[in-house]
């Protein structure tokens, strides 16, 4: 890790921050990545696992049906004064373009 | 007390972000007069939710959590919102945008973290009962620092609608409470399927898988190799002792890739909480700051509203999940989680819980953990499992190092909760 490729990550996460603590955080994640990167060598691969596994303890997915909706509107307000901008029953944003 | 009372005494250990001054009863129920504080991450309608961040500093919940709307038809008096730390991404409370929360035992200490407020809140007897949520031991952790009991239930048991979202695969909301009945009587009262929430399970999804037999297993190798303190060694035999009193048959287990849960936990949490935070963009609701063009806009934003650990996380989930680390570091942890989670199962089918010390020391000095992000990680190396597989896990009070309160941990399978409540009324005498 370095300072530059972390200003980039944070360019990539849309957060703005200074020099120094790119600097900073660059040693942090070093010591950081070096304890997590311990998995890596431990083996692990998603193909071994197997299906005996995969059948003594499904992963299921939950979907339900669309439909069923709340009364349309009576979240509109309280939400919409959440917004720092709005224009009427919009949010109002920058011009794009 | 009242909300005055309350505010005097938290002068000196800020468990509450807010006291509020219209608490109410909400009527007859099973938890009629029972005064019960929530943790600043669960929204309360017309009431502020902040998540102890800058960004959501004046953001007012439009609705109730589901746990919020249930705890009102029990009858409760919800009386205020409790500090955590920003966005629960912590293990001290330390990072609260708002100040740290104090220790009751001794306000030189962390009370723990991220659910600090809501355990100092009991702890202190401000309030009977509090919800708090646990990602990686927020729950648990805090609870063990102050004295009390902290429950994490199975993932998916209580409802998650109205939960500001840190790691959705592994945030839990639970119980903080002076009691295992309590922590019972709570979660009897916030479990359940939500339509708004299809992570929920009902009561049936996770059938026992053995009858419960009074059998404790203990990682002995795993607990010792992990760098506790005298004072939580000697204190964790002593409890091993006293089940064994209690009638219960206590067995050496060994899980190989238990050491990894952590490793694991600290690259699926930022990865997460990468995504999960995306959504603080200065349009829809919290902090805006205004930058040059719309897309400056978002980094002003997001780097005036998040604290410093909440950037750090962010980036560090950035650079795990990018293209060419991501197979590395994120897909060889989703593969270990799912090895440690069938070795926990296999585990339950020998025994009925799991027992493990909470944390490795009791409470530390404020500030004393705060250089080094590392360090503050390792203290969640004892709780960290049970969010990694979903499975339920409660800390219990189990005695003083000084004035220092210790706790232990129960683990036990997915679904399993009613073992954690016998074993730990038998542990506290109830």
């Amino acid at each position: 890790m370095n300072k530059e490729k972390v200003l980039n990550l944070a360019k990539l996460a849309r957060i703005k921050i200074s020099d120094a603590e790119a600097e900073s955080l660059s040693h942090e994640f070093d010591s950081i990545l070096d304890y997590v990167g311990q998995i890596k060598n431990a083996g692990f691969k998603v193909q071994d696992l197997g299906l005996k596994n995969e059948e003594k303890f499904p992963i299921r997915n939950v979907l339900r049906k669309d439909g069923e909706p709340h009364e349309s509107g009576i979240y509109t307000e309280g939400i919409l004064a959440q917004a720092p901008a709005r224009d009427g029953n919009y949010i109002k944003v920058k011009k794009i373009l | 007390m009242t909300p005055e009372e309350i505010k005097i005494k938290d002068k000196d250990i800020h468990a509450f972000l807010e006291v509020f001054d219209d608490a109410k009863s909400y009527g007859n129920g099973i938890l009629s007069g029972k005064k019960i504080s929530i943790k600043d991450n669960m929204l309360f309608s017309s009431h502020k939710a902040s998540a102890g961040s800058k960004m959501l500093e004046n953001f007012t919940a439009p609705y109730d959590a589901t746990v919020v709307k249930k705890i009102k038809e029990a009858g409760v008096i919800i009386v205020g919102r409790t500090n955590m730390d920003e966005f629960a991404m912590g293990s001290s409370t330390e990072n609260s945008a708002y100040g740290v929360t104090k220790n009751p035992h001794d306000v030189g200490r962390v009370a723990g973290g991220t659910s600090g407020g809501a355990a100092a809140s009991v702890a202190s007897g401000m309030c009977d009962m509090a919800l708090g949520s646990d990602t990686g031991g927020s729950i648990r952790q805090p609870a063990a620092f102050c004295g009390v009991v902290g429950l994490k239930p199975t993932y998916g048991r209580v409802s998650r609608n109205g939960l500001i979202s840190y790691v959705s695969s592994f945030d839990q909301i639970g119980t903080v409470t002076k009691t295992v009945s309590d922590a019972e009587l709570l979660y009897n009262v916030i479990k359940g399927q939500d339509p708004l929430d299809s992570t929920t399970i009902s009561d049936d999804t996770y059938k026992p898988s053995r009858k419960f037999l009074k059998v404790i297993g203990i990682p002995k190798k795993f607990v010792e190799s992990e760098g506790i303190s005298d004072e939580v060694r000697n204190n964790f035999a002593e409890a091993v002792e006293k089940f064994k009193s209690l009638g219960y048959k206590i067995k050496e287990v060994e899980l190989p890739n238990l050491k990894y849960a952590l490793p694991v936990y600290y690259i699926i949490a930022p990865a997460e909480a990468s995504s999960n935070l995306a959504r603080f963009d200065g349009v829809k609701y919290g902090l805006h700051k205004e930058g040059i063009d719309g897309i400056d806009d978002y980094f002003e934003t997001r780097g005036a509203g998040f604290g410093r650990e909440v950037r750090r996380r962010i980036i560090l989930g950035t650079y795990v999940l990018s293209s060419g680390y991501y197979d590395e570091y994120y897909g060889k942890a989703v593969a270990a989680r799912r090895l440690i989670t069938a070795e926990l199962r296999s585990l339950f089918e020998e025994v009925d819980m799991m027992l493990t010390p909470t944390t490795p020391s009791p409470a530390w000095k404020v500030g004393e953990k705060s250089k080094s992000p590392l360090e503050m990680y390792l203290e969640d190396i004892f709780t960290v499992h049970a969010n990694i597989s979903g499975c339920p896990a409660i800390s219990l009070p189990s005695g003083l190092a000084g004035k220092l309160p210790l706790g232990i941990e129960l683990t036990a399978d997915l679904g399993r909760e009613d073992n954690l409540f016998a074993a730990g009324k038998d542990f506290m005498g109830e």
